[in-house]
C-alpha cells in the first residue's frame, strides 16, 4: 500500500515531504508539480513524519504543499532479454526511444519501459511440469544475439517450488506468461521480466570463486605488466588529458569478454556519442558481429540531473550482475567514479551531514567498497562459471592521488592503473605509469620474467634522473646502455599505437612472442663503448620492432621485420666481445 | 491577481528571506523599494519561508520592501530582433534601445538527449596557425582558454569571434572591466560583426547575482538559434568570475564548501553550462569558447581543474602565445585527417622538433656544449616562434602549412624531420 505526503521544503534537488502512513527507506516516490508532471524521486532519509527525497529531475516549479506519492518499491530495474545493445539513462529509460517520443531535450517527468514489449523471443523450455526449482534456476532460454539468455525462476523465490506448467517452445513477448510455479497451494506466474532493486547486490549462486583467469585486453602494458582477471576489480585514476576515457574505450573494444557495460557517469556527452555512433559499425573480431551487439550503454552525462547520476552506477552494476546470473562474462566500465562520489557529496551537503575529508561524506569509503565488491567470479547453481569484472576511472582533483576517492578505491581494487600526465605529455600511450601502477593478478607472462623486465624500467629511470644532473658525458657506458634498454622496452612494448590497425590490439600469443624477442635484447650484452653509436643502434632496433608491431601476425611483412631485427642483433655493432 | 508581501525577515549577503505561500522553486520575484527595484529568484523554499537571491544585490533593501512573485521562472525574449543588441547579465537592455518582451522562452532548461547528438565533424577555420594547424577548433566543441590574468586572452577571443565562420556570435561577459566591454564592442563593430552578434555584459561593478545569470541567458539564446539550424559561436569571459560568484552565494546559503571555498557542485554547475555545446542532426550547432583565468598560473586550482575534466581540451595562453604543449583540442582528430594529406604530419613533426628545441635550450642554459644538431634546433625554434606561434600570424590553414614546410626546409634535411618520406617528396619546397 503506498502512502502520500505533501512537500514542505525544496532546496536544489532535495525535497522534504511530510508523510501520512509508512515510508520505506530508498523507496521510489513521485513529486507532482502543479501542472501535473510527476517527478521521480527516492527516499534517502526519514525523520519522524518528514521524508527527505532526492529528485531525479530538475525541481524547478515544485511548491510547498504539492502532493507526493510514495510507493512501496525500491528503485528497481527491469531485467530480461533485450537489454543488450540498448542505451539507457541512469534510471533505465531508453534514450533513443525517449528522443522519438519527447524530443531533443530531456523534459522532466517522462519514464519509459526499459524492455521492448512488442518484440518476439524464441523460447525453449528446459524443464517439464513437475520439476522442482529454486530462485534463479533456469526454466528455459531464448537467443539474444549470439548468447543463450536463460530465463530463470524469480530471484525473490523462497525455497523449492514445483513447475506447475511451462510454455511449449515458441515465440513469446517478454511480458507473456511462460511458466507457473507452485508451493503449498500458492502459485506464481512467471514471465521473462524480473525486477530487482539496484542498491541490493544480485547474486544467487553456489559459491564465489577466486579469480584465476586473465581478462585479456590486448593492451600489452596491461596484460603483461598490470593484468586484470575475470571477476577482478581495477581502477584507472588520472588527471584530465591523461587518456582515461580513451583507455576505457580501447578496453571496451578489444577486451575478450562476452558483454561490456559502459557506464558514462557524469562525463561528457560527446564521449558517449562517439561510442553510440561508432559501435554499430565496428566489428568484434571474436564474433564477427558489431560491437554494439555486446554492449549496453548507461549514460548519465554531466549535464543530466545529479541524483540520477548517483543511481546510474548502481543501474550499471545491477545489469552486470544480471548477465552474470545469465551465465556470461561481463565487464563493467564506470567512467567516472569520482563524478558519482561528487553526487554523493552534493546530496550529503544538502542533508547537512557532518562532512569528512574534502567535504565528502564519512560513508564514502564504505560506499566505494560495497560497489566494487559486487564484482566477482561465481559458480552458478547449474555449475557454470560466470563473472563480473569492474573497472572504474577516477578523476582526482588536481591530479593528486592523495584525495579521498582515489585512496578509498585503492583499498578495494585488485589492480591500479595510474595514468600520468608526464607520460601523456610525452605522447607515450597508453599513459599508464609503469613505476606507480600495480596489480595483484597474474598475467599472460610468468611473473618472474615480468618482474625482471620491470627492473630495467626502475633502473633506467634513476639513471635518467642522474643524467639530468651530470650530463651524458658523466654517465658510464654500462649505465647508459641500461637506460637505452629501459627506453627501448618502453617504446616497443609498453607503448601501443591505438590508431594503427594491427598494433591497436595485441593478442596473447603475439604478446608472448614479442616479450621473448624484447627479453633477448634486454639480456644481450652490448660491447659498444661509444654512446652516440649505442643510441643509434637502439634507434634502429626500436624502429625495427615498431615495424614488427605494425605487421599483421605471421605475414611476410612480419617475417621481414623479424629478420631485420636478427640482422641488427648479429651485426658487428651489437656483437659480443 | 498578484499578491504582494511587505515583510522581509532576513537579509544576508544577496539573499533575502520572507514568509510566502504557493511559491515555486526557482520562481522569479520582484523586489521593489525606495532604492529602486530588482528581480530575484527563489533558491529555497522551506515551509512558508522563501529565500530569494536578489539580482541587484540587497544593498539598501528594507525589511518593509514590497515583494511579488511572477508565477514563472526566469524568461528571456527570443527573436531576430536580438541581433546587434547589448544586455546586462540579468537580461535587461544595456544599450538604451528598450526592452524586448515578445516570444519569451524559459532560461536554463533541461539537457539535450545524448542519443540525438552528432559527433562534431566540421573544422572551424580561425586563421590562427596555432589553432588551425596544431589544435584545430571543431564546430560543436567546448574549449576553454586557460590563462594567467594579464595575458591577451580577450584579444584572442575577439579575433576568434571575427575570423571564425559562424552565423551568430553570442558574447557573455562576466565580471568584465568596463573598458574590456568597450574593447569587445568596438572590435565587433569595427569588424562589421555586430549585426550578427548579441552581447550579455556583466561588468565588475554590477551585482554578483547577475554574473550567475549571464551564461544561462547567453546559452539559452544560443540553443534557440541552434535549434533553428544556425551555427552559433558562444564566447564567455571569464568563467573564473562565474565560479567565484557561485562560491559567494553558496557560502551565504551556508553550504559546506568542498575545495578552497568552492561549493561541492562546482563540477556539475560548470558542466551544465559547457555541455550546452552541441551539434544537431538538422545542422544547427553551438561552439563554446570560454576564458578561465588561473589564479597564480595554477592549473590544479579548482576552477581550471574542474573545467579541464569537462571540456574537450584547452588552449593554454602563456607568454603571449598559445602554448603548443599545454594546449590540446581533443576533437582535432575528427577533422584534421580530412583537410590535407600533410596536416597531421606537420602537426606532429613541427611540435616534436620544437620540443627538442626547448630541451636543447635547457641544456644550453645548464652550460652543456652545443652540437651542430643543437644549433639547428635552436635556429628552427626561433623561426617557428616568430612565424607560426606569434600572435600576429594571420593566415589560412594551407598557407600556414606551407609556411611550416618552408621553415623546415630552411633549417633541416627531409630525413631529419621525422616526417614520412612520401610526404616530404610531395611537399618539400624545391630550391
Amino acid at each position: 500500500m503506498s502512502s502520500t505526503g505533501r512537500i514542505v521544503t525544496v532546496y536544489g534537488n532535495m525535497v522534504t515531504a511530510e508523510v501520512e502512513g509508512t515510508v520505506r527507506q530508498n523507496a521510489v516516490a513521485y513529486c507532482q508539480r502543479s501542472d501535473g508532471v510527476r517527478l521521480m524521486s527516492e527516499i534517502i532519509r526519514i525523520r519522524g513524519k518528514l521524508a527527505d527525497m532526492q529528485v531525479f529531475e530538475l525541481t524547478r516549479g515544485l511548491k510547498v504543499g504539492d502532493p507526493v506519492e510514495i510507493t512501496e518499491e525500491l528503485l528497481s530495474l527491469e531485467l530480461g532479454p533485450g537489454l543488450i545493445g540498448m542505451v539507457y539513462d541512469g534510471l533505465q529509460n531508453p534514450l533513443p526511444e525517449m528522443a522519438a517520443q519527447v524530443g531533443k531535450f530531456l523534459e522532466p517527468g517522462h519514464y519509459l519501459k526499459a524492455l521492448d514489449r512488442k518484440r518476439d523471443w524464441d523460447f525453449d523450455p528446459l524443464l517439464a511440469p513437475g520439476a522442482i526449482v529454486t530462485a534463479a534456476e533456469n526454466l528455459g532460454k531464448v537467443k539474444e544475439n549470439i548468447f543463450d539468455h536463460f530465463i530463470m525462476a524469480p530471484f525473490t523465490l523462497n525455497g523449492e517450488w514445483k513447475v506447475k506448467s511451462i510454455a511449449p517452445a515458441g515465440k513469446y513477448k517478454v511480458d507473456k506468461e511462460i511458466a507457473v510455479l507452485e508451493k503449498d497451494g500458492q502459485t506464481v506466474s512467471v514471465n521473462m521480466i524480473q525486477r530487482w532493486p539496484v542498491r541490493i547486490p544480485l547474486g544467487i549462486y553456489r559459491e564465489r570463486l577466486l579469480p584465476t583467469q586473465t581478462m585479456v585486453t590486448k593492451q600489452r602494458i596491461i596484460d603483461t605488466f598490470f593484468p586484470i582477471m575475470l571477476g577482478g576489480t581495477y581502477c584507472i585514476p588520472g588527471p584530465f588529458g591523461a587518456g582515461k576515457t580513451v583507455l576505457q574505450q580501447i578496453t571496451s573494444r578489444h577486451a575478450e569478454i562476452d558483454l561490456v557495460i559502459v557506464a558514462a557517469c557524469g562525463e561528457r556527452a560527446g564521449e558517449v556519442v562517439e561510442t553510440l555512433r561508432e559501435f554499430p559499425h565496428l566489428k568484434d573480431p571474436r564474433t564477427g558481429k558489431t560491437l554494439i551487439e555486446r554492449t549496453i550503454i548507461i549514460c548519465n552525462t554531466s549535464s543530466m540531473p545529479v541524483a540520477a547520476r548517483e543511481s546510474s552506477v548502481y543501474t550499471a552494476i545491477t545489469l552486470g550482475e544480471y548477465y552474470r546470473q545469465v551465465g556470461l562474462n561481463v565487464l563493467l566500465l564506470a567512467d567516472s567514479t569520482s563524478r558519482w562520489a561528487q553526487a554523493l557529496r552534493e546530496m550529503s551537503g544538502r542533508l547537512e551531514e557532518i562532512p569528512g575529508e574534502e567535504a565528502f561524506p564519512a560513508y564514502l569509503e564504505s560506499s566505494i567498497a560495497r560497489f566494487y565488491e559486487r564484482g566477482g567470479i561465481v559458480e552458478l547453481k547449474d555449475g557454470r562459471k560466470a563473472s563480473l569484472t569492474v573497472g572504474g576511472t577516477v578523476s582526482p582533483a588536481g591530479g593528486n592521488f592523495e584525495e579521498p576517492v582515489t585512496q578509498g578505491t585503492l583499498k578495494v581494487v585488485g589492480a591500479f592503473l595510474g595514468l600520468s600526465y608526464a607520460r601523456s605529455y610525452a605522447r607515450r600511450f597508453p599513459a599508464i605509469d609503469p613505476l606507480e601502477s600495480w596489480s595483484k593478478y597474474a598475467g599472460v607472462i610468468a611473473h618472474e620474467k615480468v618482474a625482471w623486465a620491470h627492473g630495467f624500467l626502475k633502473r633506467g629511470k634513476s639513471i635518467y634522473e642522474m643524467m639530468q644532473v651530470v650530463g651524458e658525458e658523466g654517465t658510464s657506458i654500462d649505465d647508459f646502455i641500461i637506460y637505452l634498454k629501459s627506453e627501448f622496452l618502453d617504446n616497443v612494448y609498453l607503448q601501443q599505437n591505438s590508431f594503427d590497425e594491427v598494433d591497436a590490439a595485441c593478442p596473447v600469443d603475439r604478446q608472448q612472442h614479442l616479450f621473448e624477442m624484447v627479453t633477448g635484447v634486454l639480456k644481450h650484452k652490448f660491447e659498444i663503448t661509444d654512446k652516440a653509436r649505442a643510441r643509434d643502434l637502439f634507434f634502429t632496433l626500436t624502429e625495427q620492432f615498431r615495424d614488427w608491431n605494425y605487421s599483421p601476425w605471421l605475414s611476410d611483412q612480419m617475417k621481414t621485420a623479424e629478420s631485420a631485427i636478427k640482422a641488427t642483433m648479429s651485426s658487428k655493432e651489437a656483437a659480443h666481445a | 491577481m498578484r499578491k504582494f508581501y511587505t515583510k522581509i525577515d532576513n537579509i544576508a549577503g544577496n539573499v533575502a528571506t520572507l514568509k510566502a505561500t504557493g511559491v515555486g522553486y526557482e520562481e522569479l520575484a520582484l523586489v521593489e523599494g525606495s532604492w529602486g527595484k530588482s528581480l530575484a529568484q527563489v533558491i529555497r523554499v522551506n515551509g512558508d519561508n522563501v529565500s530569494l537571491q536578489v539580482f541587484a544585490g540587497t544593498r539598501g533593501v528594507s525589511t518593509g520592501d514590497r515583494v511579488s512573485f511572477t508565477g514563472h521562472s526566469m524568461r528571456f525574449s527570443f527573436s531576430d530582433d536580438l541581433f546587434g543588441r547589448v544586455f546586462s547579465g540579468g537580461g535587461e537592455a544595456r544599450d538604451n534601445r528598450g526592452e524586448l518582451t515578445d516570444n519569451l522562452i524559459e532560461v536554463g532548461g533541461p539537457a539535450v538527449n545524448p542519443a540525438i547528438r552528432l559527433m562534431p565533424h566540421r573544422m572551424i577555420p580561425t586563421n590562427i596557425p596555432m589553432i588551425d594547424v596544431f589544435n584545430t577548433l571543431v564546430e560543436g566543441q567546448k574549449l576553454p582558454i586557460f590563462s594567467i590574468p594579464g595575458e591577451p586572452y580577450n584579444e584572442l577571443l575577439a579575433r576568434i569571434a571575427l575570423q571564425a565562420e559562424a552565423d551568430v556570435i553570442i558574447f557573455g561577459g562576466m565580471g568584465l572591466k568596463y573598458d574590456e566591454y568597450l574593447f569587445f564592442k568596438h572590435r565587433l563593430e569595427e569588424g562589421g560583426a555586430m549585426n550578427r552578434s548579441i552581447m550579455f555584459i556583466h561588468t565588475a561593478s554590477d551585482p554578483v547575482v547577475e554574473c550567475l545569470q549571464t551564461p544561462d541567458i547567453a546559452l539559452t539564446v544560443a540553443e534557440q538559434f541552434a535549434i533553428k539550424g544556425k551555427r552559433v559561436l558562444v564566447l564567455l569571459t571569464d568563467m573564473t568570475n562565474f565560479a567565484n560568484a557561485l562560491k559567494e552565494i553558496s557560502i551565504t546559503m551556508e553550504q559546506i564548501p568542498s575545495n578552497r571555498g568552492y561549493p561541492g557542485d562546482l563540477y556539475s554547475q560548470l558542466a551544465s553550462r559547457y555541455e550546452k555545446a552541441v551539434v544537431f542532426e538538422e545542422g544547427g550547432s553551438i561552439t563554446l569558447m570560454a576564458v578561465t583565468t588561473m589564479p597564480g598560473d595554477d592549473v590544479t586550482h579548482p576552477v581550471p581543474d574542474n573545467t579541464g575534466y569537462i571540456t574537450e581540451g584547452q588552449f593554454y595562453l602563456k607568454g603571449g602565445v598559445i602554448d603548443p604543449f599545454g594546449s590540446l583540442s581533443r576533437l582535432k582528430q575528427q577533422v584534421n585527417g580530412k583537410t590535407r594529406d600533410d596536416h597531421r604530419a606537420i602537426m606532429d613533426g613541427c611540435i616534436q622538433l620544437y620540443a627538442k628545441c626547448r630541451e636543447t635550450r635547457e641544456k644550453r642554459a645548464m652550460g652543456f656544449e652545443m652540437s651542430d644538431w643543437d644549433n639547428k634546433l635552436l635556429k628552427y625554434g626561433e623561426s617557428f616562434e616568430k612565424q607560426i606561434m606569434s600572435f600576429s600570424a594571420n593566415v589560412g590553414l594551407f598557407d600556414a602549412l606551407q609556411q611550416c614546410w618552408n621553415i623546415l626546409a630552411e633549417h633541416f634535411e627531409p630525413r631529419e624531420t621525422g616526417i614520412r618520406s612520401n610526404l616530404c617528396d610531395q611537399f618539400w619546397p624545391k630550391k
